[in-house]
């Protein structure tokens, strides 16, 4: 027997495919079986109604801190992956900076052990460059690949040893793994807590100058040139980086970027009030870097949407500015988020369904990103219409740190579906848009 | 992690497997472990595990494949044991033949400083027959 599953009335964007339009989705076996002119208005028997909403390849969120193993306090692989299905994503990648670091071929292969017991979205580890993220010596980069990373990074902690990012570069080849770097000048950026301008000298807070990011950037770029390799800037945030990033694209180098929801959307403005969920790493920068990152997605710069979900207890969010950890949850308010710039800026719906599923699915090379037929059955069903006042307690991600709180935003995921088994519904939508979904 | 400008003397790289398939010879090399400051690669086993040649690297290699190391070899590490004593290997008959070869290469360079400072050759040849060791052929 075969498991079959209908998705119509939506507007369907592939970018990959070039598709922007009614189409309706058959799915079977978890894969894509039909993409066919919609079917008029008689609806089957136990198809998904997805009249006025989007249906999009399953949304891939490639910088997630899952917390598991060691900060299980913070967040589980399945709250996560649950945070994750409810914001619309199917599948993310999980930063190594975990207790176990993600250094070794166990600890790669207990998460993905716990990712297929949560069952809901796909998670892919990236591993660590370098052994306990202490920037000394590469990890076992090749027993990792073979484990399933999708990537290596040292999120968190920046390479300041050039020597060694020059050899991950290298290394990495080999295996044609890409590099993701945080990018910041630990010196530079010494004991500060945010961006280092007006508001950090009004509030006796010490700054990170936008100088940090940039130059670390700038090494790197000169070091893609001589490695080759592929090398990813996670969360890029200034105006200079986007700058950076531009110019070595226009000189042919493999070099890819992303950009978080909080820096297109926020400034240090946030801070004032000593508010601690506006403090993360990168800071919140200035509005001309706001605007440049904005710049950066619409002339394809920046290729990537990513949250850099960092859930934090709230206990170490409740302490004094200087003390509190960095980051915030992302994975339930992306989407919003996201579709409010996109109007904002006018970047058609295609380039942001690119910049969500189609290109992080390319820079890993992992499948989703393109729904043809044959593809996996990763998909997407957003209303873009739909409501969403952001609540934290009604969260399903374990942590609650977010400056979004309150906000009243539009578009929210009301059916995502991983390998054609519907694995989030969102609640009245559900009733009403699915007269019974045979999963 | 080679330097790109191998590319232009004509270097072809490619992993181990596919750099094996069809070759007449194979010529491994040892890991200078004294030589590899920190982070060339993580870890010797990591490196074995992509770079040794065990028999199953060697599946792809034609029936008749002889196979060198110049020596010493790290067991283990760039070459396995059983490929290392197995029957492709000519290894103990390089290594023996090598101390032939340096010998004749150190007499040809001494001959030719004596020539030019007005000696003649015949000395140094007679010196090199008598220290000359008698060749080994490994059996099988």
């Amino acid at each position: 027997m075969t498991a079959e599953l209908r998705i119509q009335g939506g507007t369907l964007i592939d970018p990959a495919g070039g598709i922007h339009g009614r189409r309706d989705l058959l799915i079977r076996d978890g894969r894509i079986a039909a993409v066919t002119e919609p079917n008029g208005t008689a609806n089957l028997k136990g198809a998904i109604d997805a009249n006025g909403c989007l249906v999009l390849p399953g949304l891939i969120d490639m910088h997630v801190h899952l917390r598991e193993p060691g900060y299980e306090y913070k967040e589980t692989v399945e709250t996560g992956t649950r945070a994750a299905v409810a914001g619309g994503f199917t599948a993310v990648a999980c930063m190594a900076n975990t207790d176990p670091v993600n250094d070794n071929a166990a600890v790669t292969e207990y998460i993905r052990e716990r990712a297929a017991l949560a069952n809901l979205a796909r998670v892919y580890p990236i591993g660590a460059v370098s052994k306990g993220l202490k920037g000394a010596e590469l990890a076992e980069i090749g027993e990792m690949h073979r484990a399933g990373i999708v990537a290596v990074s040292d999120d968190g902690m920046p390479i300041m040893d050039g020597g060694l990012m020059r050899r991950a570069l290298e290394y990495s080849v080999m295996f044609g793994l890409v590099v993701i770097v945080h990018e910041q000048d630990a010196c530079l950026a010494a004991e500060g807590v945010m961006n280092e301008g007006a508001v950090s000298l009004r509030l006796g807070l010490m700054g990170i100058p936008a100088a940090a990011e940039e130059a670390m950037i700038a090494r790197d770029i000169a070091l893609l040139a001589r490695t080759g390799g592929r090398l990813h800037i996670a969360h890029l945030s200034t105006a200079g980086a986007v700058d950076l990033v531009r110019d070595a694209k226009r000189r042919g180098l493999t070099v890819t970027a992303e950009v978080t929801p909080h820096h297109f959307t926020l400034t240090e403005a946030a801070v004032d009030g000593y508010n601690t969920n506006a403090k993360m790493n990168p800071p919140l920068r200035t509005q001309v870097d706001v605007d440049a990152v904005r710049q950066g997605l619409a002339d394809g710069t920046i290729d990537v949407i990513a949250t850099d979900h960092a859930p934090h207890h709230r206990d170490e969010k409740e302490v004094e500015f200087d003390q509190a950890a960095n980051g915030i949850v992302g994975l339930e308010t992306a989407l919003p988020l996201a579709l409010r710039m996109a109007h904002e800026i006018q970047l058609p719906l295609d380039r942001l369904v690119a910049a969500m599923s189609t290109n992080p699915a390319r820079i890993l090379g992992v499948s989703g990103g393109h729904l043809a037929v044959g593809d996996v059955a990763d998909v997407s069903i957003v209303d873009p219409a739909r409501r969403c006042s952001v609540d934290p307690a009604h969260f399903q991600s374990k942590s609650r740190n977010t400056p979004f709180g309150g906000m009243e935003l539009h578009g929210q995921a009301v059916v995502t579906i991983v390998g054609g088994r519907v694995v989030w519904r969102a609640e009245n939508a559900a009733e009403k848009r699915t007269a019974a979904v045979r999963a | 992690m080679l330097p790109p400008e191998l590319k232009a003397w004509g270097v072809t790289t490619s992993d181990l497997h596919e750099g094996v398939r069809d070759a007449d010879v194979i010529m491994m090399l040892r890991l200078q472990l004294e030589r590899q400051g920190k982070n060339f690669f993580p870890s010797v086993d990591e490196y074995s595990r992509y770079f040794c040649l065990t028999q199953g690297a060697l599946a792809g290699a034609k029936p008749d494949v002889i196979i060198l190391h110049p020596g010493p070899m790290n067991r283990g590490v760039e070459i396995a044991s059983d490929v290392a004593d197995g029957p492709y290997s000519v290894i103990m008959d390089q290594v023996t033949n090598g101390i032939a070869v340096r010998m004749a290469v150190l007499y040809l360079l001494a001959n030719r400083a004596k020539t030019e400072s007005g000696s003649t050759a015949a000395a140094p040849v007679a010196e090199a027959r008598a220290t000359t060791p008698r060749l080994r052929r490994r059996a099988g």
